[in-house]
């Protein structure tokens, strides 16, 4: 079936609002004829994952969309870019790079987005509730939306996600129909898994990510996080090593209240046990090397750091003490930065090490100041993406564990 | 693989209209542009993909379906913009992230990459195709 367009869909197209209106209209029914979308929908927010500098092609789209006067229709946020302008001098680069680079970002600005400069948008006050239509970029904060708050976007990227914005539309196919949200594989948990620390979710989302193609999982049998940073680790986990966008947890996330709610009554295509040795092994694949290694950085905060998890790392920080000079990075938004000072929670803290980073990662612009030697971090995602990326060696553990290592200089894992 | 003598024409439909002419380049495996083309100059450089090696510029790029991450958009465009960018592309089925790429290269550079859904069985590498438009506004692809 065609594409059907209401009479503002095709007013925008037409040129009524504007050339920068028209153009994203354009680019947006090609996509819904693409993907057999009948209509668009409305979307109440969007998150932007276009602040990256990957060529020209990327900055000249917004410039022209600023040019012809564009402005977002809707409550927009931007995902991280290549730099840190809470900390100016923190990431290296070269003149001919950085001035496109930081131009992309204060082009966004110019289209009416928000300041955001984070990849989990769900922590700032531009949250979606339970339910709303939403276009975002970021694979682990599209997962989060999905699965964890029950939100509906499916994975729009380059390009797409700003034409979402710029229109308030996005096409009704996909995660934002009900139908579509329903669980197909299912994930059984062993009982002898049970061990509710932060690597059981990092593992559960490796193993899902790798076993799901692009068919909704339901994980049954995962034990009651402490709080939803757990579940933020996990679907960020399952998102590096796969496609997901939605997972369910069953008795955990809001869709699955029961394993039939979340199957919406259906019987699963297949179903896969994971014990605890395939968690151990997935785990153990993220880290080249041995305890004892000795150790140049901590990296913390990926997906971004939530002011809950500021709130277990700083007395860990106090009662541990390190004081070897070790730089334990931590990425988060700006805004939870701007509470913490406003709190005056990391005041004395850089005396341990610390070193918070706004607006960007870690593993995707040189902040790094030593790459000579391992990088402790408990993130799965940053585990899978910085050696790619940047060229460390990475060992993964427990957030305790990677303070214990920056206390004694080299990776120790296993801490009570 | 040796070329086919036997002349044909099929209609096909747009996802981006266009006229181009060049050497067919025909893989039954998709083939990913992000992680999978170099946009500096059109090299495949995706090493489990059978076409490692070869070069998409100007060629008309025959494959089955688009395949992985959206990040494709940014690079197809890029390539277009450079130049090292197939002269147009052919796919069985449509898709909307090479579709992206080609829209957004042909609203900012104003250079029309086709990019058609139609029927590619019979066409093989090295063929001569020719992307035209139709009567109707539909493709119409023909092997010289």
């Amino acid at each position: 079936m065609a594409l059907e367009l209401t009479t503002h869909d095709q007013s925008m197209l037409d040129g009524g609002q504007g050339p920068s209106a028209a153009a994203a209209m354009k680019i947006l029914v090609a996509f819904s004829n693409a993907v057999g979308a009948n209509s668009l929908l409305d979307i109440s927010g969007a998150h932007i994952d276009g602040c990256l500098y990957h060529g020209k092609a990327g900055l000249d789209f917004v410039e022209r969309l600023v040019e012809g006067g564009g402005r977002v229709q809707v409550p927009t946020t931007l995902n991280v870019g290549s730099f840190d302008l809470i900390h100016p001098g923190m990431v290296k680069m070269q003149v001919a790079e950085e001035v496109p680079a930081r131009r992309l970002m204060k082009a966004h600005l110019e289209l009416g987005c928000q300041a955001t400069f984070t990849c989990a948008p769900y922590q700032t006050r531009f949250r979606p509730q339970f339910g709303e239509q939403i276009a975002w970029g970021e694979s682990n904060a599209i997962v989060f939306a999905n699965s964890v708050i029950g939100a509906r976007t499916n994975r729009y990227g380059d390009f797409i996600d700003l034409c979402c914005a710029m229109t308030g539309r996005a096409p009704a196919w996909g995660l934002h129909l009900s139908e579509n949200r329903r669980g197909r594989i299912l994930f059984e948990l062993d009982e002898a898994a049970h061990e509710p620390n932060d690597s059981l979710f990092v593992g559960v989302g490796l193993i899902v990510g790798q076993a799901n193609g692009d068919r909704v999982p339901v994980i049954a049998g995962l034990p009651q996080p402490r709080d939803e940073d757990q579940l933020k680790a996990l679907g960020a986990a399952s998102a590096t090593t796969g496609a997901v966008a939605l997972f369910h947890a069953v008795g955990i996330t809001p869709e699955a209240a029961t394993l039939d709610q979340a199957f919406q009554g259906r019987a699963p295509e297949e179903t896969i046990r994971i014990k605890r040795a395939d968690i151990d092994q997935a785990l153990a694949r993220l880290s080249a090397v041995p305890d004892g290694a000795p150790l140049a950085a901590i990296s913390l905060g990926t997906p971004h750091f939530s002011h809950e998890e500021w709130m277990r790392l700083l007395p860990m920080l106090r009662e541990v003490a390190p004081g070897r000079g070790i730089p334990i990075y931590v990425n988060t938004g700006r805004a939870t930065l701007t509470r913490l000072r406003d709190e005056g929670a990391l005041d004395g803290m850089e005396a341990f090490g610390l070193i918070p980073v706004a607006d960007t990662c870690t593993y995707v612009t040189s902040i790094l100041e030593n790459l000579d030697g391992v990088v402790m971090t408990n993130s799965g995602k940053w585990a899978h993406y910085a050696p790619g990326n940047i060229g460390v060696t990475v060992a993964f553990a427990e957030m305790k564990d990677c303070i214990r290592s920056a206390a004694v200089g080299h990776v120790v894992r296993g801490a009570a | 693989m040796t070329q086919s003598l036997e002349a044909f024409e099929r209609a096909g439909s747009f996802q981006l209209a266009g006229e181009a002419e060049g050497e067919a380049l025909v893989f039954s495996h998709p083939l990913s542009f992000w992680g999978g083309v170099e946009a500096e100059t059109g090299e495949i450089i995706d090493h489990s993909h059978p076409g490692l090696g070869r070069n998409v510029a100007g060629r008309i790029l025959v494959m089955p379906s688009g395949r992985g991450s959206s990040s494709s958009s940014s690079v197809l465009a890029e390539a277009i913009r450079r130049g090292t960018a197939p002269a147009g592309i052919l796919l069985e089925r449509p898709d909307p992230i090479l579709a992206v790429g080609a829209i957004v290269a042909e609203f900012l550079y104003g250079i029309s990459m086709p990019l058609v859904v139609c029927d590619i069985a019979g066409i093989v590498s090295g063929d001569r195709v020719v992307i035209g438009v139709g009567d109707n506004g539909g493709a119409v692809v023909r092997r010289a």
